[in-house]
């Protein structure tokens, strides 16, 4: 699957998909594969402050757990409610339908350190 | 699988209790109806012969020790002697009320009294405790002996516990449980605790750390005097878990090689069964300067017999209703008493044999990724195996050969592990076969790939979709759907 | 050794096969120094013949066993009906490992399966796992898990909780850095849960208590709020009482030795653990779940398993591994061997046994019960005799009675608590109020 160049990246396999105050969040299709089919994921409350690399919640396969963090300080604006019934769609389609959150990005300059696809791809390989 | 819910109710079960023979008494007048239950719970009414097979077909769908060998790492699958399984029945262990009066029930407190003398002998430390009921459970009293001990010392900075990349998952969670944060401390390229990482995380926020001696890849930790004491020069405690006991009783003792506190696995070491997960038990013992802080009651040798002392305002307090599983304590005292000090030896010294026959032999058709003497288990590695064959996959095969798989993908830092524990009770028949079989196996998978993928086809069920149990939880009989309902 | 098999020339074959010229070479890798400290134990090995007749000498040494009981606090003499026994030692179920390799672990996990439905059966909960150590250690796990939800570090205690379970709480909550608040009982031996205090994650009660009585739960829930509610329960007189999941408990908790354990000097016991399907991720130790396998046929695994140790690590719900596999086998055979009916006869001799010794007791002067709550299968006593001296004429008879201390530990002067099960015959009863009157 190829890393939308519109989106940027971190080096914990989270994908950050940026419009005007606004960042959608979702694990990547490589954090998917290397994770198996996804069971469950524990997604924050509405309103939740988090600060950069803050908790925000966990994305669970049969056999293991990862965390998910906040790419960028913000507020939890809206989350994937069909997550809980379809935590499949995570693997299905990991950066469209399988977003998980979407935060309020209090500290725009925060995303200059994201990665952008060609260099999460360098880190990949 | 036909449960106890399929089964088509009778008229009347009944009759293993007598008719009442005092004047009966309706709940609703006696209680109260608010009180009473409204409807009865669904459990069907049978007869013991419906009874009797339902669970002898169930217990055919198992694998236990006396199937065949059992090498799952770690858990120290060896024989369950019937002598202990007989004595652990006696009327005199099996009836008896815990609050009974102590005169009433010396056999028993004697009875545990020199159980805890024996493994006190074993472990080389100052005194034993016998109240906590598995292995998790004593490094939870572990660990909260350590906060107990640093609470009175006024060192209430010490909250952070180091353990070893290898550690089994039950360690961290038991610090936790107790309050304490978790550091871990990686292995070195030999798979032993890398002793520069250790001496930068001493300081005067840890309590102390956590080692399994020898460690989960099989590897006796040849610097241990060394790591303990410089856990002990930062003012740290060590704890060590047994559970790997099996690999050094009866020639060395854990209080010599620094140990504060070392658990016993009684279930594991002194070869009372698993039972399916337990009950098991987890003695644990203790250097001097613990002693005082050991669970309430201690039991005490008097002049005139043996008894329960409460008066121990230091103690952490209870960490079990009673005296611990006294009737697992009976049959690894069975066990002991059989062995002596030469069996113990014999024990280390056939169950480290076993190992090491067994890793040599393999070493050549499966990576080994510590190459190096073992102690009484060794891991192997299925990565690199062909056509994209895994762990999983030659585990689910050794199903079919009719052999119980090697604990697999533990420990996290060997990938693709097959962590393998033949134990003392397998002979060298036995080893030869269940090497033979896992040749077989590597050659299927360069040959015959689809053989393990498509693994097991000789079990009562083929591979079980754990996704689908995950995703869809369906944890109790669902009464409105039946029998065939998957989900 | 006879459990061992290998014999010298297997040893001798193996060392060479691995180039060693010694035994002790296989232990080069401890430091010499600990190798030169270690002190054998004083003990030679004996026969198989020598070691039962050593420990049947253990066994008769326990008069307790030859009396009759009048024990309970938690732990009762009910009858175990032969069935049990057998299933319990066939080798598959006991010397088996926890099932981690489903296709050959069916019979533990079916079994298990049922167990769950068992609990939440009894219990009117929607989900219960595998098993706890014990009832304490279930109950600390509860009020654990309650401050997890909703962690507001206090959890209010009833005072007439069971003692064994008090204490192991104590010292679970002390290392969690919980508060406990006590709530008082009344005269009934209720415990007075209007007046538990605010704000805490959970309420924690026992039904019956540790005098027998039975709590009145209705309403308790509405007053918590959203705090959790804890129900410490004897399993076995759910075969009569109303479960506690039908006054909106979050948690039930409770001691299962009453279903089909040996009283084994207590242990091994069953620690049952039932909750509501919305904490499921929060559920401490081991569940069974159904699933199908390649072929679509149905089968049984464990079943959300990320919230355990093995996966993870210091971030789990619990650090119980092993648990009380065989004892919850030993209770579900037990039901099994029983059935509904079965279990509504025997609740019902308990009750009426219990009330027919209390009744006729205070019919004597000079006794009356402590308390005027309703109660299951067992009560407490007030002499106006020292209560001693009571005990000491039962005891003369040949009946197992507990002294006052752990009452008095409660708040509750010169009692007597007496236990009553199906074992119990009229004839031992009326024996009993007699050794109670002064009668012989």
């Amino acid at each position: 699957m190829a890393y939308p160049t519109a989106f940027r990246y971190t080096k914990e396999h989270e994908w950050v998909q940026i419009e005007g105050k606004r960042a959608r969040v979702g694990i990547t299709d490589h954090a998917q594969a290397e994770l198996g089919d996804v069971v469950f994921v524990e997604l924050p409350s509405m309103g939740t402050v988090v600060k950069k690399g803050g908790h925000l919640g966990t994305v669970e396969s049969v056999k293991a757990v990862s965390d998910l963090f906040a790419p960028v300080s913000g507020k939890v604006v809206a989350i994937n409610g069909d997550l809980e019934t379809s935590p499949e769609t995570v693997n299905q389609s990991p950066h469209a339908d399988g977003w998980i959150v979407v935060l309020e990005i209090s500290d725009p300059s925060e995303a200059n350190d994201l990665l952008d696809a060609a260099a999460y791809e360098a880190f990949l390989a | 699988m036909r449960t106890l819910f399929d089964h088509v109710s009778r008229d009347a079960a009944d009759g293993v209790f007598p008719v009442c023979d005092v004047p009966s008494r309706k709940a609703d007048d006696v209680l109260g109806a608010g009180l009473v239950r409204a409807q009865a719970p669904r459990i069907p009414n049978l007869s013991e012969g419906d009874v009797a097979r339902h669970y002898t077909q169930l217990s055919k769908l198992n694998y236990g020790v006396d199937d065949g060998i059992y090498p799952l790492g770690s858990c120290t699958m060896k024989y369950n002697p019937k002598l202990n399984e007989d004595v652990a029945r006696l009327p005199g262990f099996a009836n008896v009320h815990p609050r009974a009066d102590e005169a009433l029930v010396q056999g028993s407190l004697g009875l545990l009294y020199d159980l805890s003398q024996l493994l006190r002998g074993i472990s080389g430390l100052a005194a034993v405790t016998l109240q906590p009921v598995a292995g998790a459970h004593g490094e939870l009293a572990g660990m909260f002996l350590f906060k107990r001990y640093f609470e009175e010392r006024g060192e209430t900075g010490r909250t952070r516990v180091l353990l070893p990349d290898s550690a089994h998952g039950t360690n961290p969670a038991s610090a936790a449980v107790a309050g304490f944060s978790v550091t871990e401390i990686r292995s070195n390229d030999r798979g032993t605790v890398d002793l520069d990482a250790l001496r930068t995380e001493l300081d005067s926020t840890v309590a102390g750390i956590m080692l399994t001696v020898p460690n989960t890849l099989g590897i006796f930790e040849e610097s241990i005097l060394e790591v303990t004491r410089a856990v002990h020069d930062a003012g740290g405690l060590c704890y060590f878990d047994g559970a790997n006991l099996n690999s050094f009783v009866g020639r060395a003792r854990p209080g010599d090689m620094g140990a504060d506190i070392f658990h016993f696995n009684l279930h594991k070491t002194l070869s009372t069964p698993h039972g399916g997960g337990g009950p098991g038990a987890g003695a644990v013992a203790v250097s001097r300067p613990l002693v005082e802080y050991l669970p309430v009651p201690w039991i005490e040798k008097t002049g005139s017999g043996y008894r329960l002392d409460w008066d121990h305002p230091k103690s952490i307090g209870s960490v079990h209703a009673f005296y611990g599983n006294f009737l697992v304590a009976v049959r690894a005292y069975a066990y002991l008493l059989q062995l002596g000090d030469s069996g113990l030896r014999a024990v280390s010294e056939n169950a480290v044999l076993n190992a090491n026959y067994l890793q040599e032999r393999l070493k050549t058709t499966y990576p080994l990724p510590y190459d190096r003497l073992c102690k009484h288990e060794f891991v192997l590695s299925g990565e690199g195996l062909p056509n994209g064959v895994s762990t999983l996959d030659v585990a689910k095969r050794l199903i079919d050969y009719g052999v119980h798989p090697p604990t697999v993908y533990f420990p996290l830092i060997v990938h693709e592990a097959l962590m393998i524990e033949p134990t003392e009770t397998e002979g060298r028949e036995s080893l030869d076969r269940f090497a033979e079989i896992m040749e077989a196996i590597a050659k299927e998978a360069r040959e015959h790939p689809e053989l393990l993928h498509d693994a097991p086809v000789n079990a009562p069920v083929r591979r079980l979709d754990q996704t689908h149990a995950a995703r869809h939880p369906v944890l109790s009989y669902p009464f409105d759907k039946g029998e065939s309902a998957a989900a | 050794m006879r459990y061992l098999p290998n014999a010298d020339a297997d040893r001798r074959h193996m060392l060479r096969a691995i180039g060693r010229a010694s035994v002790d070479e296989l232990f080069s890798d401890i430091p010499r120094d600990v190798l030169a400290a270690y002190r054998p134990l004083d003990l030679a090995s004996r026969s198989e013949l020598e070691v039962l007749d050593e420990l049947t000498r253990y066994a008769e040494t326990n008069e307790a066993a030859k009396r009759v009981s009048l024990l309970g606090g938690g732990i009762y003499d009910h009858y175990v009906p032969r069935l049990v026994g057998h299933i319990l030692g066939r080798s598959e179920f006991y010397t088996a490992y926890t099932p981690y390799q489903p296709e050959i672990s069916q019979g533990t996990l079916t079994a298990m399966f049922e167990f769950q439905t068992l609990i939440c059966e009894l219990t009117g909960m929607e989900i219960a796992n595998a098993s706890m150590y014990d009832g304490a250690t279930a109950l600390a796990e509860a009020v654990l898990m309650a401050d997890r939800i909703r962690k507001r570090r206090r959890v209010a205690v009833a005072g007439n909780v069971l003692p064994q379970f008090r204490r192991v709480l104590d010292t679970y909550a002390w290392a969690a850095g919980i508060e406990l608040l006590d709530v008082p009982f009344a005269s009934s031996g209720r415990c007075a849960w209007d007046r538990a205090p605010n704000d805490i994650s959970a309420l924690v009660i026992q039904s019956p208590n540790a005098f027998g009585v039975i709590e009145s739960l209705d309403g308790l829930k509405k007053q918590l709020g959203d705090a959790l509610l804890i129900v410490a329960t004897y399993p076995l007189a759910l075969g009569l009482l109303a479960p506690p999941g039908a006054f909106g408990a979050d948690v039930v908790v409770g001691e299962g030795q009453c279903l089909g354990l040996p009283m084994g000097f207590g242990g091994p016991l069953l620690g049952i653990f039932a909750t509501r399907m919305e904490f499921l991720r929060q559920l401490p130790g081991r569940v069974a779940g159904r699933t199908v396998d390649a072929d679509g046929k149905v089968g049984y695994t464990m079943a959300a398993q990320t919230r355990e140790q093995h996966i993870r690590r210091e971030r789990a719900t619990s650090n119980i591994c092993t648990n009380s596999a065989l004892c919850a086998l030993a209770a579900t055979v037990y039901l099994a061997s029983i059935g509904a009916d079965g279990l509504r006869h025997v609740a019902e001799l308990n009750l009426a046994k219990a009330h027919y010794l209390a009744d006729q007791v205070t019919r004597l002067r000079g006794f009356a019960l402590a308390f005027d709550g309703p109660f299951f299968n067992e009560f407490v006593l007030r002499p106006t005799e020292a209560a001693g001296v009571v005990r000491r004429r039962l005891a003369d008879a040949g009946f197992l009675v507990e002294d006052s201390a752990e009452l008095e530990e409660l708040g509750v002067k010169n009692g007597l608590r007496i236990a009553v099960t199906e074992r119990r015959s009229k004839a031992e009863l009326d024996c009993a109020v007699a050794a109670l009157g002064g009668k012989r």
